[in-house]
């Protein structure tokens, strides 16, 4: 059996999943102040009179450190930078106690100018003095040559807790985003660590001695204690948990848009054939771009309970929320008043929806029942247009290859699948009035703690060689090793498969959840003076999003019910 | 946090899979370490920069400048339907207003291809500027261009495709023609009869710095631009002046690249040629994106970068000047130069030969323009290549007079199919491309 917890911002589901389907799943309110009791009580109560051993572990995907960074409740870190040429990486500036040094590396991993140990020291002993515990350290090109960051981390070990390198995080190259992702790893550290060891040491305390695994922004789990080096991937992982959640009644054969109406906003994604597409670099959240791997997911500032107005003759949803529903006692008229208003309301008070609604159907010349259909279309019309353009924007991703235009690949989502609050009725009137045929999620209630308990373990590597120079390596894993002139592409594809299988059973993976993808791979002739002089040589691999090899019999027993 | 002062779109288009030979400078690692460049600095994430997915020419806008012999899809690769394609997503986003100026980091480059196409010269067979052009003064209402060339060699296709209109400025920078290829690009090249003038060639001496450069910017091209007046200024962005070049010899850097850039404030700019792909590609696409966008770029520098050691003795800062005043003097006497070309003549003929060195094919022209003084002039060119192929291509300027429309169609159909493999009518009045053969 696999527990998955998934808080929301409103409520928290709970789902007890094992060999017999769906065995339990509760809703339970979200305390955002007391989160560590939500998720305690939550586990306590999905498995009582379970006997422990009968638990295989539990995927926990939490708001903790998106509402740190969004509340901007972050504990003071220190972050120092190595820039060299290039745009002035004061820019990137992420905090106070920011420091940019010298040294220098190019982009074949040249060092061009040597760090200041003596800068680095005085950093130190500054940020020493301010209490600070946690620093992160990135250099330009660090994914090329860690020398200078693995220098600066010697110097720093001795007086500080943890220190988060720019090098490690990823293989992708882009400085000014392994400085945000740097920052907020450092920053959400101490409370990731904090949180859940509590949560650990509960359980234990309680008997239930199960793994935790935490889910990622990209729609794949990772062993709790492995995060403790990334704390940064526990960041935004809600909008993948619904996604998940879909990816496991979906059509194997189909691409679809999965669309989650929340609140306060809708969430969209694409499943290609079970698979969710990812993001070119990683997570965006307030000020920072990261390097943080997620899925390609969308978001609009229409939900359940978005402001309804009337602007001049023109109706008008969001994107901002005040509250919940007039029906349950909230300021505004919402879409989903206007549900009630139609009849579709659940628990709420229709009276007042009614009221609310009233001074806009006058004005709009309609009856209340009408209006309320003018808005429930509307929002379905505003989130079908979104959908369209995030289409759009995915097709119109650049390529950089003829191959690649030729094939000039585009997805052509047919079908949608709606989850979240008032799935059913969302979903009946958009296939009614577009081009989609809408498909159904079994559980969709609880369809996001359902992903979250079944989603397999994900993570990347990048491996790049230089037969010249004769090495190859991949900082990211810390690995760095002497090849022959002969290497070819196929030897970098074979040691990053190994590299990458290792990562992934240290992060927690089933060995039998390892489906390795084939993210990049190219190489190119390096000619110098008109002679060629060697291979330069990337590759890049991963474990893609999907889910654990035993989920069919849990589905199916699902959608039977 | 950082964003651009000009809204600025970006296409990249490195072409990983294509090249003209193994180790030839225009293979497919040339902008492998620019973009790795571009990535690591996170260009594409300030505000303000967007980037754009290459889309493809198709026959069409290559058919609005070129005559191709036997035909496009035989001279081309598909990689050069992208590079067109680049320039022309990028003139599209800048007249539809998404972005205020672009730059499309291309290859092949194009400013070799003349309006004759038998193959390949200077690892160039079609034009991407000059498609982008036409495409746009079709599409939009764009009249007015200056094209301002900055790759060390003489963009000799371009001249060769606007030798005659007086609404298209080209003014080339570039290596002595007598040290470099292609050999030509000198002051008294200036333009035809119609156009005299609206051709401008600055010749530099070899080890010419930012100083030589700089100062042609300032105290040629802007005044010049300041009344030609064009809709679009279009800057041909060769990279080998710089000073590790391996097939120039001149001394100018990614600091320069980025001034020159900021002066000139190009609507749009194009790659062309560029070989030093590691020491000076980088940093030089670097400073003209950061330049176009205008966000400071005084931290640009390249690993070797000495000013010092760049700096251009006395004795070319006066050759640069002189070469200037000489320039400038062609630019003020345009009217009497176009004039004098007249003569009173009906007819303009020359005759010349063309190397394509890329291809190794050699061509034989005989051009004949009508000279008129209501319009640019109807053009007839017989060209005949040792591939064997003869031709007959005749163009009817943009805004040609009606007596210039009756003599392209008197040329086009009074042609005998016999003499020629193909005769080639591109009227531009109605934009459209006839062919007649056997």
């Amino acid at each position: 059996m696999i527990i998955g917890l998934d808080v929301g911002g409103t409520h928290t589901d709970i789902v007890l999943v094992g060999d017999n389907g769906l065995l339990r799943k509760i809703k339970v309110p979200t305390d955002t102040a007391a989160l560590f009791k939500t998720v305690l009580s939550g586990i306590e109560k999905i498995t009582e009179n379970i006997p422990p051993e009968k638990i295989r572990h539990a995927v926990l995907s939490t708001t903790l450190t998106t509402n740190a960074i969004v509340q901007n409740k972050l504990p003071p870190v220190g972050m120092i930078i190595s820039g060299g040429p290039g745009l002035d990486p004061v820019l990137f500036q992420t905090n106070p106690h920011y420091f940019t040094i010298s040294g220098s590396i190019d982009h074949s991993g040249r060092e061009i100018e040597p760090i200041e140990t003596t800068q680095v020291e005085d950093i130190a002993r500054h940020l020493k003095s301010d209490g600070i515990r946690h620093v992160g350290v990135v250099g330009k090109f660090s994914a090329r040559n860690p020398s200078h960051e693995l220098q600066i981390s010697e110097i720093l070990t001795p007086h500080f807790d943890k220190i988060f390198l720019g090098h490690r995080i990823s293989g992708h190259l882009n400085f000014p985003r392994r400085i945000h992702t740097a920052f907020l790893n450092a920053s959400v550290y101490p409370i990731h660590k904090e949180f859940f060891e509590a949560v650990k040491a509960s359980l234990h305390q309680k008997g239930l001695s199960i793994p935790i695994y935490i889910l990622k922004a990209d729609g794949g789990t990772m062993r709790f204690d492995a995060s403790i080096d990334f704390p940064g991937q526990s960041i935004l992982s809600g909008p993948s948990a619904s996604v998940m959640g879909s990816v496991a009644f979906a059509p194997a054969d189909k691409e679809i848009i999965v669309m989650d109406i929340g609140g306060s906003t809708t969430d969209m994604a694409v499943l290609i054939k079970q698979t969710p597409l990812l993001c070119p670099l990683g997570i965006e959240i307030g000020p920072y771009k990261t390097l943080i791997r997620a899925l390609n997911s969308h978001s609009i500032g229409i939900g359940g309970d978005s402001v309804v107005r009337l602007e001049g003759t023109a109706l008008k949803i969001g994107p901002d929320r005040m509250g919940r529903a007039l029906a349950y006692g909230g300021p505004v008229l919402t879409p989903t008043d206007a549900l009630f208003v139609l009849g579709k309301g659940e628990g709420g008070d229709r009276e007042k929806s009614v009221q609310g609604l009233t001074p806009i159907a006058q004005k709009m010349g309609l009856s209340v029942e009408a209006a309320a259909f003018e808005i429930f279309d509307l929002a379905c019309q505003d989130i079908l247009t979104a959908a369209r353009e995030m289409i759009g924007r995915i097709n119109g991703k650049p390529v950089y290859t003829i191959k690649e235009v030729l094939e000039n690949y585009q997805i052509m989502p047919r079908h949608i699948m709606v989850i979240g609050g008032p799935a059913p009725y969302f979903a009946e009137h958009m296939e009614q009035i577009s081009e989609f045929t809408a498909l159904k999620v079994p559980q969709w209630s609880v369809a996001n703690a359902i992903g979250t308990a079944l989603s397999r373990t994900t993570c990347e590597m990048t491996l790049f060689a230089d037969t010249q120079k004769g090495i190859a390596m991949a900082p990211e894993e810390a690995f760095s090793k002497s090849i022959p002139a002969s290497f070819t592409k196929k030897d970098a594809l074979e040691m990053g498969h190994d590299l990458l299988r290792q990562k992934a059973l240290q992060n927690g993976a089933d060995m039998n959840d390892l489906d390795v993808d084939v993210l990049e791979e190219l190489e190119f002739n390096m000619v110098r003076g008109f002679r060629f002089t060697g291979k330069n040589i990337r590759v890049k691999l991963q474990i893609k999003p999907g889910l654990i090899h035993n989920y069919k019999m849990i589905t199916d027993k699902i959608s039977a019910l | 946090m950082i964003s651009a002062k000009h809204k600025t779109g970006l296409v990249f288009f490195p072409a990983f899979d294509w090249a003209i030979s193994p180790t030839h400078p225009e293979r497919e690692e040339r902008l492998l370490y620019t973009q790795d460049q571009v990535f690591e600095e996170g260009i594409l994430d300030i505000d303000g920069i967007t980037e754009y997915k290459a889309g493809l020419v198709d026959i069409k806008d290559i058919q609005r400048v070129h005559f191709c012999a036997p035909d496009e899809p035989s001279v081309m690769t598909k990689s050069h339907f992208i590079s067109a394609g680049g320039a022309k997503t990028i003139a599209d986003a800048v007249m539809k207003k998404k972005i205020e100026r672009g730059f499309a980091l291309v290859r092949p480059p194009g400013h070799h291809a003349m309006r004759v196409v038998h193959g390949g010269r200077g690892f160039c067979n079609i034009n991407n500027e000059a498609i982008m052009i036409e495409y746009l003064r079709s599409a939009y209402k764009i009249d007015r261009v200056a094209i301002i060339d900055t790759d060390c060699h003489h963009g000799d296709g371009t001249q060769d495709i606007y030798w005659h209109d007086p609404d298209t400025l080209f003014i080339s920078l570039h290596q002595d023609g007598r040290t470099l290829y292609p050999g030509s690009g000198f002051p008294e090249e200036v333009g035809g009869p119609m156009a005299a003038g609206a051709t401008l060639n600055v010749p530099l001496p070899p080890y010419t710095s930012a100083e030589g450069f700089l100062h042609v910017i300032k105290e040629l091209a802007l005044p010049i631009l300041e009344e030609f007046k064009p809709d679009i200024i279009v800057n041909s962005a060769g990279q080998d002046n710089h000073f590790t070049d391996p097939l120039t010899n001149m001394n100018f850097s990614a600091q320069g690249y980025a001034d020159l850039t900021r002066l000139l404030k190009p609507d749009i700019a194009v790659l062309e040629g560029g070989y030093s792909i590691e020491g000076a590609l980088p940093y030089v696409n670097l400073g003209i994106i950061l330049a176009m966008a205008g966000i400071d770029y005084s931290n640009v520098r390249e690993p070797d970068y000495n000013p010092e050691n760049l700096r251009q003795s006395a004795q070319i800062s006066r050759m640069v000047e002189k070469t200037c005043d000489t320039v400038m003097s062609n630019w003020r006497a345009r009217q009497l130069l176009r004039n004098r070309m007249k003569g009173g003549k009906a007819f303009d003929k020359r005759r010349r030969n063309i190397m394509y060195d890329t291809d190794g094919i050699y061509e034989t022209q005989n051009e004949t323009i009508r000279i008129c003084n209501d319009c640019a002039g109807a053009l007839r060119i017989d060209s005949s290549a040792d591939t064997g192929r003869h031709i007959l291509a005749v163009h009817v300027p943009r805004k040609a007079c009606h007596a210039c429309q009756e003599q392209g169609l008197e040329w086009f159909d009074g042609a005998s199919t016999g003499s020629y493999d193909a005769i080639f009518l591109q009227n531009r009045v109605d934009d459209t491309y006839l062919i007649r053969k056997k």
